[in-house]
């Protein structure tokens, strides 16, 4: 009788002995990334989410992660699947409209050249003691760009997923932090200045249905293991386009988006077991992410002044810091900024036109460099 | 493969595809609107 109360009781201290130091130190991140979703509304969707999945998995003895654990099947079932990214790309596709960047197609370049810390990052993870394949994922981040990151880091560095998808998604966040310091330093306050006039319309709802037609076609014939991402971004802004299917494309960019979206962040919270996140490399990872940002930052701003050199001054450089994928984020600081210098300066719409470039451009790098790593045989 | 040659590859291969399959959008983007221009498909 005495034994059983016993064992009956050592089920109910069976959590504390099972406390491993990691678990209150992630319990205490994943209470900061609430905190950060709660109070200081960064990108809430996603941290309240990633917050509390990682509360929940570093509670010991629970066994959500375990084999029959609930945050293991929605894991499997979505995340190891892919699946979670590309529906939630399905949405994005949906909500994006990229008629400012078909107004001025040239700016597609910028889209490419906000790319650049990706390839970069991939390199210095390499120098730092990353593989092939952990330095893609980590370099990925640098895509600024949630799902991409995920869909690249779950195929091909699950361990790392926790880090690169809490990095990917806190730098989006704190774009508006990261990249007005870059912008100043790397402009003249009369190019800040340019003013590059009021956007006409001149897109066909033709041209705006074969724009998602052109880029899964041709963009996954020359980056077939691309073609995931590109494809399901490109559907949902067909299905947006076309105007014919609107109960699908409110689903999409509603529904289907808010259900993935919870149960992407929480499994993504699930992978942040403390004994897997607290160690010198997730450090590491989160400084060679914010390093990727930087670089897009610069790239697409020096790439802005090229393009400004050879318009005649057509271009305000500012626009080529929204040549990353945090859409509509990075349109938002470009605006602010040129208004700092020029209040009759309206940037927002050339500004989104890049941003949504870098949306193509993000998706296009991953999909080339997942295509040029299969060309070398390492995937 | 060693690492260094990889970075570069990457690199090169990486950004040099992104910029010339972008710049491809831009220029087919181009002749579309001019396939099908915006006023005469509004009239």
């Amino acid at each position: 009788m005495f034994d059983a109360i016993m064992s009956g009781l050592n089920g109910l201290i069976s959590g504390f002995t099972s406390l491993h130091w990691s678990n209150p130190v992630m319990i205490l991140v994943g209470l900061f990334l609430l905190y950060l979703g709660i109070k200081k509304n960064f990108e809430p969707l996603l941290l309240i989410p990633i917050g509390f999945g990682a509360i929940l998995v570093n509670i010991p003895s629970a066994g959500l992660m375990e084999k029959d654990g609930f945050l293991r099947i929605i894991y499997n079932a979505g995340v190891l699947t892919e699946l979670f990214p590309l529906l939630i790309f399905i949405g994005i596709g949906a909500m994006t409209d990229f008629g400012p960047l078909l107004e001025n197609p040239r700016i597609f370049l910028l889209g490419a050249a906000g790319q650049f810390g990706i390839f970069v990052t991939v390199s210095l993870a390499l120098v730092l003691g990353f593989t092939k394949l952990e330095s893609v994922s980590i370099g990925i981040i640098g895509a600024c760009d949630g799902p991409t990151a995920i869909f690249v880091a779950s195929k091909y560095a699950p361990h790392l997923l926790g880090a690169v998808s809490v990095a990917a998604y806190s730098y989006m966040s704190l774009v508006p932090v990261i990249q007005p310091p870059i912008m100043k330093l790397l402009t003249t306050k009369e190019e800040r200045m340019i003013n590059m006039g009021a956007a006409k319309k001149t897109v066909s709802k033709t041209a705006k249905i074969i724009f998602p037609l052109v880029v899964t076609i041709i963009g996954g014939i020359i980056a077939p293991k691309g073609l995931p991402l590109l494809g399901t971004i490109m559907l949902g802004n067909l299905m947006k386009e076309c105007g014919v299917v609107e109960r699908l494309t409110n689903a999409s960019a509603n529904e289907i988006a808010n259900i993935v979206t919870l149960l992407l962040g929480i499994s993504i919270g699930a992978t942040m077991d403390g004994r897997e996140f607290l160690k010198f490399q997730t450090l590491t990872i989160l400084a060679l992410g914010l390093l990727a940002i930087c670089l897009d930052t610069v790239c697409g701003i020096l790439f802005g002044k090229l393009m400004k050199f050879f318009t005649r001054g057509k271009i305000n450089p500012l626009i080529g810091a929204a040549g990353i994928s945090a859409y509509p984020m990075a349109a938002r600081v470009v605006q602010k900024e040129g208004q700092k210098y020029n209040r009759q300066n309206y940037l927002l719409m050339p500004a989104i036109g890049a941003n949504t470039g870098g949306q193509v451009g993000s998706v296009m790098a991953a999909a080339i460099m997942l295509s040029v790593l299969q060309g070398m045989g390492i995937v | 493969m060693d690492n260094m040659t990889f970075g570069i590859v990457i690199i090169i291969t990486g950004m040099g595809g992104t910029l010339l399959t972008l710049g491809i959008f831009s220029i087919i983007m181009v002749l579309l609107k001019k396939i099908f221009p915006y006023k005469i498909e509004s009239k």
